[in-house]
């Protein structure tokens, strides 16, 4: 499979949009540094809610067997899956025990993981999604390019068209006030024709069996209010003890995602509603695996805010896309090789290791230093390409050898110099892609040390 | 082996360090004056909201509001307030929810107020359908002024999700921050993208329970 810097191309390839793109998550980071300095006890939120995830990760069992005792009380049918296969057989069933035609869905990666709309609508099923930035990618058929800001890399331009197309906007319209209340017509008109709401869960509450669901539009609480029929479907990592810990969460996701105090609309889910059923899907699909290693366990800790990708040097200029995972950027460089290796052992080598996701991450995931760790697994399971093994085979053996090292340094000062720029800027130097290598010195270190005056 | 069995497996096959849970009882912040701050949280977020003395003045103030008097379809759950008899829809004369699309304005009650984020909480408790809140174009919300704590470790023992009381009959709960909107669109923000195009609050002085 195409690594990543493959898949980046055609967006750097548009070097004004690759700049628009880094522009708008960097005032977005902005934002979010702004409210998070105005707090003084910033850091003591970022460390207490560290520490509750990590003791829930840790007694992980427990939290769901008490979550689905009490969520069963409340009169939620609650069901487990494994993976993402039995994830989407579930909820097809459920769905088709109630002759469901038309369903609202709410932003949920966990679905986007699983790849559920398609499982469906193969089934003939009609699955809208509500939120509006995965409405605009869902016409345009593509996956959303950030996990909170979907439609990030679509131009307003063209969100006029494909409104045009399927909305029968105005051509060439692109203002989005207009745009959005368009959208806001035809989603009203899917939220009141539908037969079933499907949700993602931010956060479950162990203590109480129930679960909290962020949204700015408040697209979950239409999707739901409104059909009798309400399927939740939940990553088995989303639990939290009890409702005093929402209190960490709910003060942190807004502020680290988009600079908010707080979601327009935090909703909290105990059981269905008057004369509704609801139902809780539990989803394995690889995170109890997580969970056995000391190195990774804390990426279980994410709470999907997306401070990550905002910040990071990479994702801002290669774009979502370029990582061919659900969840792109720091974080899904490392739940993409833990979830399938081989397909995206390139991602913890698309990072700079600047390490400023490290220092946005709400819950202090040691992001960085897991990418560096992915490193070292992906060699030793024998997953890099030959294009990074060779060079570092020759380099050890260089370093290895002074007199080499010392022979080697003074060709290639000279050579970069007198070399024709094609000899050193072909397709064989994939570090002379689209950007230029230092001036060579006309002196090695070791002649300037040798030359020194000594005092 | 079921899934479920399967998955708790999975996990138990792991032995994990414990991490201990921390201590909720921090040093979270407080204002000086948090029915101000709560004010200036509101209008940060798009709302807009004032203290008035009674009831009365919501009536009266309600009339200042963009679209209030052209509103075919009003919807209050505090009473105390007046609305033309034409205009009144009864929610629990209202069977089904999707009969609701057409309100435009809903009057609810908010339980308390929170200063740090310009929240409110409101429940499903008096609501027969909890749709109102979000399929209405215009929300208000009536709060007792006495109602503004400081920050979220303050609100959440106040919800009471914990208590019998949730447990056994409201089912749903909700932070209101301010209108709906969305900025998905080139990082634009725009008010009113599925729920209310407007929110205003009545922090109320004189209020019964
Ligand atoms: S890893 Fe941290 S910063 Fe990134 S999305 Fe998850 S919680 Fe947010």
């Amino acid at each position: 499979m195409a690594g990543h810097a493959t898949l980046a191309k055609d967006f750097v390839a548009n070097d004004e949009r690759a700049h628009w793109h880094d522009k708008a998550l960097w005032f977005v980071r902005h934002k979010r540094d702004n409210i998070s300095h105005s707090l003084p006890e910033w850091e003591t939120l970022r460390e207490t809610a560290s520490q509750v995830k990590l003791h829930t990760i840790t007694h992980l069992a427990k939290y769901l067997e008490e979550f689905e005792a009490n969520a069963k009380k409340l009169g939620v049918h609650v069901h487990w899956a494994s993976n993402a296969a039995e994830h989407n057989e579930i909820v097809l069933r459920i769905l088709q025990q109630h002759n469901v035609k038309r369903v609202v869905k709410s932003k949920s990666m966990l679905t986007e993981e699983c790849h559920l709309n398609p499982h469906l609508e193969a089934a003939g099923m009609e699955v809208v999604d509500t939120d509006l930035g995965e409405r605009i990618v869902q016409l345009q058929k593509e996956a959303p390019s950030h996990i909170v800001l979907p439609a990030i890399h679509i131009k307003k331009e063209e969100v006029g068209e494909v409104f045009h197309q399927f909305l029968d906007t105005e051509k060439g319209a692109s203002d989005p006030g207009y745009l959005t209340e368009a959208a806001r017509q035809h989603l009203r008109e899917n939220f009141l024709a539908a037969d079933a709401g499907i949700t993602g869960v931010n956060f479950g509450i162990a203590a109480t069996g129930g679960f909290v669901v962020c949204t700015n539009e408040g697209n979950a609480d239409l999707g739901t209010a409104l059909p009798n029929l309400h399927i939740a479907c939940m990553g088995i990592e989303k639990l939290i003890p009890a409702p005093e810990h929402l209190s960490l969460f709910t003060r942190l996701l807004a502020r680290s995602a988009t600079g908010q105090p707080i979601t327009t609309y935090t909703s909290h889910f105990h059981g269905p509603k008057p004369g509704g059923e609801m139902h809780i899907v539990l989803v394995d699909n690889g995170r109890s695996n997580i969970l056995g290693s000391d190195e990774f366990r804390s990426s279980l800790s994410c709470i999907r805010c997306g401070a990550c990708m905002n910040t990071c040097p990479v994702y801002r200029r290669s774009g979502g896309h370029s990582y061919q995972s659900t969840v792109p950027g720091p974080i899904g460089s490392i739940l993409g090789p833990a979830s399938d290796p081989a397909k995206h052992s390139s991602l913890p080598f698309a990072c700079s290791l600047c390490g400023s996701c490290t220092d946005v991450c709400p819950v202090k995931i040691d992001l960085h230093h897991q990418l560096l760790t992915w490193r070292r697994e992906i060699y030793v399971r024998g997953l890099l390409p030959l294009s990074k093994t060779f060079p570092m085979k020759v380099m050890s053996k260089v370093f290895q050898h002074p007199g080499l090292y010392a022979f080697g340094g003074g060709i290639a000062r000279k050579a970069l110099r007198v070399m024709p720029r094609w000899m050193i800027y072909n397709p064989l130097n994939s570090w002379g892609r689209k950007r230029e290598l230092p001036e060579a010195p006309k002196e090695s270190f070791r002649d300037l040390y040798k030359k020194r005056k000594r005092p | 082996m079921s899934s479920r069995d399967t998955i708790l497996k999975s996990i138990n096959r792991h032995l994990v360090p414990a991490v201990p849970l921390p201590d909720m009882n921090q040093d979270w912040i407080k204002f000086d004056n948090p029915t101000e701050q709560f004010l200036t949280m509101l209008s940060a977020v798009g709302g807009r909201g004032e203290v008035v003395a009674s009831l009365e003045d919501v009536s009266r103030k309600l009339h200042e509001e963009p679209h209030y008097d052209d509103a075919q379809q009003i919807c209050s759950l505090v009473s105390g307030i007046d609305i033309a008899s034409d205009k009144r829809i009864d929610l629990d004369a209202i069977d089904d929810p999707h009969d609701l699309k057409d309100v435009d304005f809903a009057i609810v009650p908010g339980e308390f107020a929170v200063a740090e984020n310009g929240a409110i909480w409101v429940t499903d408790a008096v609501v027969r359908h909890k749709a109102l809140y979000f399929i209405a174009q215009h929300v208000v919300i009536v709060v007792k002024a006495s109602e503004i704590l400081h920050n979220m470790h303050e609100a959440y023992p106040r919800t009471g999700l914990e208590t019998d009381g949730f447990q056994q009959a409201p089912h749903f709960g909700v932070f209101i921050s301010g209108p709906s909107k969305t900025a998905d669109i080139e990082q634009s923000l725009v008010i009113g993208a599925h729920g209310a195009r407007s929110l205003r609050v009545f922090l109320v002085e004189e209020m019964q329970n």
